[in-house]
């Protein structure tokens, strides 16, 4: 069990390692970065002095070291844009993404587990198969299009719900939260429900595929043939079988609620980390892209490490194997 | 007493092209304590009654007549919520493979506890001491330490012990064991069954033990009832049944069973295989015979021997195949961190000779090893330590073994599963000529065509198989294609791994005649895999036997049956069902 760990957690190094070598790349040779950080007036001489006093003249191993170590410390330099420490507006805007993220993955994990195990259990039944025509839609319409209807009748038509921004938040420390106030869940609720759609349908499906699955086997009937109940039967031996292979697409699903929530924060203009990445590319704003870059893949290995030590809980099998 | 009575029972399925009959019009009793053999070939409706009697019957297929009375009550009015209640507390079912039947994610402890408390109102702990009585009763040792064990953690005999303390801990009155013991080895197999029998005679349990293998109701059944086609063909005391049957079809089933004591030339009186009824084109190559076939092997064979000769006149008296102090290694799955892990060894230390015309005979129990040799000759998986030459050429590992490397031809490999060993995208006529335009041995196309059509007459199939796809066809044809395919490769050497395991016994009889006629006819060597002792009595001249991956005897294969030296072999021997009653 030690050496599972272990071992995930050097892999999640490397990874880690391999992905900050990509956004240095980007750093370091997607334009000069002294002619980005300069204006036009600064004499050739400054910009040399410059150059040299931030190392960009060292052997490109050593620069490497350098971001690599600086991104290690929490010290991950100034946006060309706004000159602010990058460290602290990705700070500022995390907690609307993370809030986002989770509330979208909620009502998807609310609505698709329920619902996939309806649909595996009654198969061929009216209400199953309207679900799954249901969710068809929910997979093949773009999330942009899915947000820009819900602002036309619940913000536009209908005016029950805000359609921009995060509304009133409380500061809990830096953290800043929608939860606690009535007007922030308000907000909250498009931009999770546009966010969710797509992820409740591959959960649904997810699990009703894999449900059906389990229901064939062996060790299914055997437990129906000793006469235990077909509650217990389904909601504790199917269903846990079930989720053995589920956890890992929902883990992957939540790092890409974080990751690509790109398109829904720009449509409701909610102020998280998708929005900065996008003014960043506007104003081709590299340090804070590049921080972007290793942030979100540092998400996935979190989760995909949290995800496998899930997968031990669960299965014996991977317990005893490590 | 009689405890369950079936009358006239019919199922049917609906099915696209109108309503098959699975089994019709079928009578059978089970008195208390009585075990009661069901036996047939497949798609005989064998499983179809264990379903029904269970009440598990999977849509859409129906009871469409008849009754089954269980201590008075007819099961088939029941409603499903009270048939429900009926399962685990009088009915039991066994199943096939232990490996997949328990639920993985669940300690031992936890699935027995929650079936005792589904059926009696006992506290957890009471649960529990009777779920530790229970895996002792059936043989489990340290009952009370391993309870808290999950499946994985027993090997496949034990856990079928587990699923029979499963079954037993509600006290069930009558047990449906399906296959119960097809998928353990012989020396487990025995053990599971002398089980079943105390059970049966100590607790007066009745059980309806569904199986294809004869040697398995002669070891243990009170009654036989053999079933073909979905009807009833005989039924009797199993002795009655076995040494002296009446019906037709019976007498040929027994005729078809290889006898571990005895070798036959050839099965005589076997049941003929059922002939596709769709096909009734004229279509056929014309000058395409059995004969050409044999002709063009003959011919062929004659050729390339003379060519080998010719190259290598020095080696023509070595043997087909030389195997020495072979080692195979799987590579870890997990390289150890900071101590050297060198992996599995699945071999070791094997050395053998086969000489041309011979038949080798390799044994063993699963795990033994005998499917990684194949697999290292072959090239399939690499050796790490020996060598293996053929007629005096090295055979280097699989991975080094060059693609032109002449010995690709020369050993041919004929799969367990003939269901997965045939390409089910592509036609017969495609699957077989691809040897003979790889090796170019004929480039015509219409020679190639007449040849294969040939060729297939030699195997006793129909010409127009030519133009049909593999599932169209039964495992006994899929395995006669995939033999013609191997054949067209002139081989020296036939590697059969299981050739028969997945074949009903009336079709490995017909297999096992075509792979002894087309040995005789081209002197070819045969290495036969098998893990049923009486198969490779039949067919080898010598064995050599394989335990944990060592050759623990090899030699001729009249004396290992009649008196092996080791101490494994004899065990082996004495532990394969005999059948005794059917000389």
């Amino acid at each position: 069990m030690i050496s599972y760990v272990a071992r995930r957690l050097l892999q999640s190094v490397f990874v880690m390692l391999a992905v900050s070598l990509i956004a240095f790349t980007l750093f370091r040779f997607v334009g000069d970065p002294i002619a980005q950080m300069v204006g036009q007036e600064t004499s050739l001489e400054d910009q040399a002095r410059l150059r040299s006093e931030m190392g960009l003249n060292d052997p490109l191993i050593t620069q490497y070291g350098r971001f690599v170590k600086n991104l290690a410390t929490g010290e991950f330099g100034f946006s060309y844009r706004t000159r602010q420490p990058i460290g602290e507006m990705i700070l500022s805007r995390l907690p609307a993404t993370l809030e986002l993220g989770f509330v979208s993955l909620l009502i998807s994990l609310l609505l698709g587990i329920p619902a996939g195990i309806y649909t595996a259990l009654n198969k061929d039944g009216f209400i199953s198969n309207s679900i799954l025509v249901a969710t068809l839609v929910g997979v093949s319409v773009p999330t942009f299009v899915i947000g820009i209807f819900l602002i036309y009748l619940f913000g536009v038509t209908l005016g029950w719900l805000p359609t921009f921004g995060r509304g009133e938040v409380v500061e809990i420390g830096w953290w800043k939260t929608n939860l606690l106030t009535l007007d922030g869940w308000r907000s909250l609720i498009l931009p999770a429900l546009t966010l969710g759609v797509y992820q409740v349908t591959l959960t649904m499906r997810l699990i009703r595929s894999e449900m059906l699955e389990v229901l064939r086997t062996d060790y299914i009937k055997f437990a129906v043939a000793r006469g235990i109940d077909y509650r217990t039967v389904h909601y504790r031996h199917a269903l846990k079988n079930t989720m053995v292979p589920v956890i890992t697409i929902i883990g992957l699903q939540f790092g890409g609620i974080i990751a690509f929530s790109i398109v829904t924060e720009s449509v409701f203009q909610w102020p998280g980390m998708g929005l900065l990445f996008l003014d960043s590319i506007r104003y081709v704003d590299i340090p804070v892209m590049s921080v972007y870059l290793v942030l979100i893949a540092l998400i996935f290995v979190v989760i995909n490490l949290m995800v496998d030590l899930l997968y031990a809980v669960i299965d014996p099998r991977v317990r005893l194997k490590g | 007493m009689t405890l369950l009575e079936i009358n006239n029972l019919t199922v049917r399925y609906p099915t696209r092209f109108g309503e098959f009959t699975a089994i019709e019009a079928i009578d059978l009793n089970i008195s208390e304590g009585e075990i009661h053999g069901l036996v047939g070939e497949s798609g005989a409706g064998k499983s179809t009654i264990g379903a029904v009697v269970m009440g598990l019957l999977e849509s859409p297929g129906y009871i469409a007549s008849g009754n089954v009375n269980m201590l008075g009550t007819d099961l088939t009015t029941l409603n499903p919520t009270d048939y429900h209640k009926l399962r685990g507390n009088q009915l039991g079912m066994i199943f096939q493979d232990p490996q997949t039947s328990l639920n993985p994610l669940f300690t031992i402890a936890d699935q027995l506890i929650t079936t005792i408390q589904q059926h009696n109102e006992v506290s957890e702990n009471s649960a529990r001491e009777q779920a530790i009585a229970l895996l002792d009763e059936v043989g489990i040792d340290d009952a009370e330490g391993r309870i808290d064990d999950f499946p994985h953690q027993f090997s496949g005999g034990m856990r079928q012990r587990v699923v029979i303390a499963l079954v037993l801990c509600t006290n069930p009155k009558l047990i449906v064991a399906d296959e119960p013991t097809t998928a353990l080895d012989v020396s487990i197999q025995k053990r599971i069954l002398v089980l079943l029998k105390d059970l049966a005679r100590q607790r007066g349990v009745g059980i309806l033990l569904i199986t294809h293998d004869i040697g398995v109701i002669a070891e243990i059944c009170d009654r036989v009832t053999v079933l073909r086609q979905g009807k009833v063909v005989e039924v009797g005391p199993t002795t009655n049944v076995i040494a002296q049957p009446t019906h037709e079809y019976t007498i040929g089933l027994m005729a078809a069973i290889p006898l571990i004591g005895k070798r036959l030339e050839r099965f005589q009186n076997i049941i003929a295989e059922e002939a596709p009824s769709d096909d009734n084109t004229q279509w056929h190559v014309s000058g395409a015979s059995a004969e050409y076939a044999e002709h063009w092997l003959h011919e062929n064979y004659t050729l390339l021997q003379n060519q080998q000769q010719a190259v290598a006149s020095a080696n023509s008296d070595q043997a087909i195949l030389v195997v020495n102090d072979l080692e195979v290694r799987y590579p870890p799955e997990n390289p150890g961190w900071f101590r050297k892990n060198l992996g599995y060894q699945a071999l070791s230390d094997i050395d053998f000779e086969l000489n041309r015309g011979e038949v080798l005979g390799v044994v063993g129990e699963s795990g033994s090893g005998k499917s990684t040799l194949a697999k290292a000759i072959v090239g399939l998986v690499d050796y790490t330590r020996g060598s293996i030459s053929s007629n005096g050429i090295v055979l280097e590992p699989g991975s080094q073994r060059s693609r032109k490397h002449e010995a690709r031809r020369r050993l041919q490999m004929i799969f367990q599963d003939p269901y997965s060993s045939l390409n089910n995208r592509r036609t017969v006529e495609q699957i077989l000529a691809e040897p003979l335009k790889f090796y170019s041995l004929v480039d015509s196309r219409a020679d190639r065509r007449k040849l294969l059509a040939s060729v297939l007459q030699l195997v006793e199939m129909p010409q127009q198989a030519l133009r049909k796809y593999p599932h169209q066809f039964s495992g006994g044809q899929r395995q006669r294609i995939a033999i013609a395919r191997s054949l067209l490769c002139l081989p020296d050497l036939l590697i059969c791994d299981e050739p028969t395991s997945a074949l009903d016994v009336s079709i490995q009889a017909h297999v096992l005649n075509l792979l002894k006629d087309l040995q005789d006819e081209f002197n070819m060597a045969i290495l036969f895999i098998s893990h049923n002792l009486a198969v490779v009595r039949q067919m080898a001249d010598r064995v050599v036997v394989l335990k944990d991956g060592e050759v623990v005897e090899q030699g001729d294969s009249d004396v290992f049956f009649t008196a092996p030296s080791a101490e494994y072999s004899k065990l082996l021997l004495r532990e394969t069902p005999s059948l005794s009653i059917l000389n």
